[in-house]
């Protein structure tokens, strides 16, 4: 499959600031490809990049099989999204989908059409003639994507558009981005800091920190083998319980204060050195109730009822670690409950590296 | 029973009481306003007399009969310095050289502004401190270094040297508030324009221009009432056919020989103030608000 963006090499500092450093990321065709990372990590910064509204220091941009690292904005076929809608307020709904159209000098017969068929796909019909204050967020936010439409963009760039939503509306629109997709098959850039819009819409996420990819893999992979701590720490919500132990080759198990758990059902990538200092991670819904002999019991210190499901609070060796339970679990503090660690879908970090073992 | 059970139980909106703290408030805002109209009152007051009443020295009454006869010629007959036309020529010589004045001067500080705003380009941050520095500098000083330029290239004393002077000397403030307004858009709107195919110029026209009405506005009333009032370069710079309504102003006034006619003064002087004031009283609204949007975002 043939790439349709291309980042080579790219670094960009801020003064003295690296914000990011010689970054690769090849995004093919008609791919969603989700930045994700906590602020500050470089995101906006590498989409902003992409669409050439900052300056590079060094590297190049390819899209579509064009260099366009010279290039201006508005000749890179991208359109733009942005979390704080970046309407025109002088210009009606109209106006400002037509906009970019009028400074191509684009025939007003074709605009029109244009306008037609990006308003109905995002059912905004009926406010062409409004101006941007008299709308909702939702509104708002479906106008700036339909600015984006009738430019014919070839990659859309999403700079963390559902933001400045509430979480109803934002659980709207990430299901209408996504039928965009489904039905345009453009090929999609997105920036968020939020991990479910990330592993809901995206084909592929790149997990940043500091400037720098930590792991690029399908939303699957990510959350089930994250490549290292903090990609296991950031996503997952509620986040994943981590141990701090040792390895203890002799029986192929997790020595951890005076406890030990086995290991044989896990897959190692590679398998550390004796009594190496190692990280057990383990997401709430992989620790399961179980009455059998290998099970530990436990107190129940905190509930919290999360409707679809219950996340109880426990302590193991004092270090306290969450359980997801069905909603409907009928459990009171203090009651006492047997678990079982499901160590096959469990993470295992070096300390010092903080990889993935 | 005690004190506290008669008090009435707080319920609804809390009852508003007229304090002594308020009523001294009030008292001294009154006598505030009396102090700055005063000047006001009596030059309103002196200029309806006629020269025998005002010699009688009591300046604050009103007058006993009223004399409109300063008012007409103070507008077309008083002597600004050999010629007696009044200050009818002045006041058109102030338009010839507000109006452009005001125009240019405010449309070359938003383009300075939207490009300090906007588009950061290397040293910009020098440039606009020299801008800020440039705000501060007394005129005066540059009166002289100005004068020599304009007479080599030979628009001294005429009315594209003053115009000239008043945009040259709007530019730093213009600049200054124009960024600051700017600045405090979002700069998304300005990264859509780009991404929408938009240049310097298209983006100025089309989307930022739109935006700038309240900052226009203050700029204008701050322009329009500068220069209007300017005295120093208009006597300076706009030579003798081009005086502005304040230097001839200043001539009815400066009388070496004759006698003071006081209320003919006291008219004109009205006269010349009625363009800043009508500003002020149509515009107060927009004032005000613009003031205050500077304040809370720049």
């Amino acid at each position: 499959m043939k790439n349709s963006v291309e980042v080579k090499k790219l670094s960009f500092n801020y003064g003295k600031l690296e914000i990011l450093k010689n970054l690769d990321l090849n995004i093919q065709d008609g791919e969603f490809m989700v930045l994700l990372g906590p602020s500050g990590c470089g995101k906006t910064t590498l989409l902003n990049c992409i669409a050439g509204l900052l300056d590079l220091n060094e590297g190049q941009i390819w899209i579509e099989n064009d260099n366009v690292t010279w290039k201006e904005p508005k000749d890179r076929h991208i359109g733009m999204v942005f979390q704080s809608y970046a309407l025109y307020p002088s210009m009606t709904v109209e106006k400002n989908l037509s906009f970019g159209l009028r400074m191509m000098n684009v025939n007003k017969g074709i605009i029109q059409e244009k306008i037609k068929k990006a308003s109905e796909l995002l059912q905004i019909g009926d406010l062409l003639h409004r101006k941007p204050s008299q709308l909702s967020g939702g509104q708002r936010q479906r106008v700036a994507i339909g600015r984006a439409l009738v430019r014919d963009a070839k990659v859309f760039l999403f700079d963390e558009p559902l933001s400045n939503l509430d979480a109803k509306l934002r659980a709207e629109l990430r299901y209408e981005i996504k039928k965009l997709h489904r039905d345009l098959g453009n090929t999609m850039i997105y920036v968020t800091h939020d991990q479910i819009e990330a592993m809901t819409l995206a084909d592929r996420i790149a997990v940043m920190k500091n400037g720098v990819i930590q792991q690029l893999d399908s939303p699957k992979q990510i959350y089930n083998k994250p490549a290292n701590l903090f990609v296991a720490d950031f996503i997952g919500s509620p986040g994943m319980n981590f141990f701090n132990g040792k390895y203890n080759k002799e029986e192929n198990s997790f020595s951890f204060n005076n406890s030990n758990i086995s290991l044989e059902n896990y897959e190692f990538e590679n398998q550390p050195e004796d009594t190496s200092s190692i990280v057990l991670g383990i997401r709430p819904e992989d620790i399961l109730l179980n009455k059998s002999a290998n099970s530990t019991e436990f107190k129940i210190e905190l509930i919290e009822p999360m409707g679809a499901d219950t996340l109880i609070w426990l302590s193991f060796e004092n270090v306290p670690f969450s359980v997801r339970l069905e909603g409907s679990s009928n459990y009171k503090l203090g009651d006492l409950i047997h678990l079982e660690f499901n160590i096959k879908r469990a993470s295992l970090f070096d300390k010092k590296s903080e990889k993935r073992i | 029973m005690s004190l506290s059970s008669l008090s009435i139980e707080p319920s609804g909106s809390k009852p508003k009481h007229l304090t002594i703290g308020r009523i001294g408030l009030y008292c001294f805002i009154l006598i505030c306003a009396l102090f700055f109209l005063m000047p006001l009152y009596v030059m309103i007051v002196t200029s309806l007399k006629d020269m025998d009443e005002i010699r009688s020295g009591n300046l604050l009454y009103i007058p006993k009969t009223l004399s409109f006869y300063a008012w007409p010629k103070a507008w077309s007959e008083a002597c600004t310095g050999f010629v007696c036309e009044g200050l009818k020529p002045g006041l058109i010589n102030s338009i010839k050289i507000t109006v452009p004045s005001v125009i240019v001067s405010v449309s070359l500080g938003a383009l300075n502004g939207y490009a300090l705003a906007f588009w950061r380009f290397k040293g910009a941050y020098l440039f606009f401190g020299l801008c800020l520095f440039g705000a501060f500098i007394p005129y005066q000083v540059m009166v002289y270094p100005l004068l020599k330029i304009e007479s080599a290239i030979g628009i001294y004393s005429s009315l594209p040297g003053i115009i000239l002077v008043h945009t040259i000397f709007g530019m730093p403030i213009l600049t200054l508030i124009f960024r600051n307004f700017y600045a405090s858009l979002p700069i998304d709107l300005f990264k859509a324009a780009r991404i929408d195919g938009g240049n310097f110029l298209k983006i100025f026209f089309y989307v930022i221009i739109p935006m700038s009405t309240p900052i226009t506005i203050v700029a204008v009333i701050l322009q329009v009432t500068g220069i209007w009032n300017d005295f120093l370069l208009g006597l300076v710079f706009a030579g003798r056919d081009n005086q502005p309504m304040t230097v001839q102003l200043n001539n009815i006034v400066q009388v070496d020989f004759g006698v003071a006619e006081y209320n003919v003064d006291m008219a004109a002087t009205i006269l010349t103030s009625m363009i800043p004031l009508a500003v002020y009283f149509i515009s107060g609204r927009w004032f005000v608000r613009g003031i205050a949007a500077g304040a809370i975002k720049g």
